[in-house]
């Protein structure tokens, strides 16, 4: 028996627990204060004639796999009644967001991008109404909607009553590239 | 009996916790009663020993007989279980009906809205214009029996002003009720006594009892609507705050600022605390929770904003003319 055997099981192990405090990290305040949704490097595909769309804004990864941001997103989602045009997700006056198919682009900052300005037909700019913080937030739960989230960071249960089966047990979908416009 | 504080279960402020604390009284009295009586026979059982017991063994041939005086005494003790139990179970009938009798013709109803982490509070009333809207504080008239229906927005919390009644919990989803019937003027402390999450401790409620009078007073100031902004700071405060983050969740009635997730605003200058007991209520603190909330009271909903220096000065300027 090797007796380096359980050094490569604790290293193991206290790898699973960095990623378990990824999971679930909470910053309340917004490190650092102020910070910004993407506004000068527009993440934005949408051009004539088509646009590589800038590299993945790095503060997403702060956001996108995080429990507590998609936690506190669902919540933002009801309370600034999100629910009025899309629904839970399925959709009503305003486009599905339980698809994987996004007119504006998926990925986590072009979702932020689309709620801080807003797009036309309808869909307000949050800019200025909401803290950039909570745009992100917003943004985290609105993509964990299209199943593309990680299993352990999105909620399992909704904070409506809901019939369809909670988002931890649902079929994980590929993700999608960055220019998934249709 | 009673005693002072702003916190106690022993202030008997009110019907309720008077009739709570005679109850206690009741149920000590006879508690004491019989644990000195079993403590006093455990003694006695001691100090006489085996020798007085030897005489009922199975070699004297009278073991199946009991000594006349441990029978009287056993005979006593049951009859004494039997009559404390039954005092114990009348006294708590009795209080239990006296609370009751204050639903029977409330002069005052409220609805209070627990959420994570403040108090929504609504005195409701049938004619709509006569409504309040405040939060993390009551005012009650002194005399007057009070009813509360109760609900939750979000998680389990339980109301508990140890003063004037036990704790009633708040569930989601469904109604409960409590009644009140102040009797002594004071300020009190409510506080969440249900564990409710990371601020649970910061969710006190000011409870004001005062006489009709200034209760009078104080409803009609709290059914003006807020006041308009005087000098230019506070017109860019007003501007601010009715346009930016702050309106998407607070309501300041009489401005354009409507939103009802967060604390309502209208005279919020007049309150004793910030942030549900967090804070007492002066200049320093209000610029320390608008500058930073979340260093304020870590983990509440109100998000740190990052406010410019200037625009701090204003809105702050601006919320304290909410009186």
């Amino acid at each position: 028996m090797s007796s380096r055997f359980p050094n490569k099981l604790a290293a193991v192990a206290l790898l699973a627990l960095l990623c378990g405090c990824h999971r679930d990290q909470q910053q309340p305040r917004g490190q650092p204060l102020g910070e910004t949704v993407p506004a000068a490097a527009s993440p934005d595909t949408i051009f004539p004639g088509g646009a590589t769309p800038a590299p993945l804004d790095p503060r997403a990864a702060d956001y996108e796999h995080n429990a507590y941001a998609i936690a506190q997103g669902q919540q933002l989602f009801t309370w600034m009644n999100c629910v009025g045009c899309h629904a839970h997700g399925g959709g009503g006056m305003g486009p599905a967001l339980m698809d994987g198919k996004w007119r504006y682009g998926g990925r986590i900052d072009q979702i932020a991008s689309s709620i801080a300005d807003g797009r036309p037909n309808g869909m307000p700019a949050w800019r200025g109404k909401l803290t950039n913080q909570q745009i992100w937030q917003l943004a985290a739960y609105v993509r964990s909607l299209s199943g593309q989230v990680r299993k352990d960071a999105v909620g399992a249960r909704a904070d409506t009553m809901s019939n369809t089966p909670p988002q931890t047990e649902t079929i994980r979908k590929p993700v999608e590239p960055a220019d998934s416009a249709q | 009996m009673s005693f002072s504080g702003f916190q106690t279960m022993l202030g008997a402020d009110a019907l309720e916790s008077s009739n709570f604390l005679t109850l206690f009284a009741v149920f000590m009295a006879v508690c004491v009663v019989m644990y000195l009586l079993v403590i006093a026979a455990l003694l006695i059982g001691m100090w006489r020993g085996r020798s007085s017991r030897e005489q009922l063994t199975v070699e004297s041939g009278r073991h199946h007989e009991t000594e006349p005086a441990f029978r009287t005494a056993l005979i006593g003790w049951t009859a004494l279980i039997l009559v404390g139990l039954t005092a114990l179970t009348i006294a708590s009938f009795f209080t239990d009906r006296s609370n009751a009798s204050v639903a029977q013709n409330p002069g005052l109803t409220l609805k209070i809205t627990a959420n994570q982490w403040w108090w929504d509070v609504e005195y409701t009333s049938p004619d709509s214009s006569k409504m309040i809207r405040t939060a993390n504080e009551i005012h009650l008239p002194v005399g007057v029996p009070v009813e509360a229906t109760l609900q939750a927005s979000d998680v389990i919390h339980s109301l508990w002003i140890p003063n004037l009644a036990g704790k009633q919990d708040l569930i989601p989803g469904r109604t409960t009720d409590i009644q009140l019937l102040p009797r002594k003027i004071g300020t009190y402390r409510g506080q969440c006594a249900e564990f409710c999450g990371i601020q649970h401790t910061h969710m006190a409620l000011d409870v004001t009892v005062e006489s009709k009078a200034d209760f009078e007073k104080w409803v009609a100031a709290q059914q003006r609507v807020a006041f308009a902004p005087t000098t230019p700071l506070q017109l860019a405060g007003y501007r601010y705050v009715t346009t930016r983050e702050c309106s998407a969740c607070h309501n300041i009635t009489g401005t354009p600022a409507g939103g009802t997730i967060g604390p309502d605003l209208t005279h919020f200058a007049s309150r004793r605390s910030i942030g549900a007991g967090t804070l007492p209520m002066n200049t320093g603190n209000l610029y320390g929770w608008v500058a930073d909330p979340q260093s304020q009271k870590p983990g509440n909903h109100m998000p740190t904003i990052g406010l410019e220096p200037a625009d701090l000065h204003a809105v702050v300027a601006y919320l304290e003319t909410l009186k």
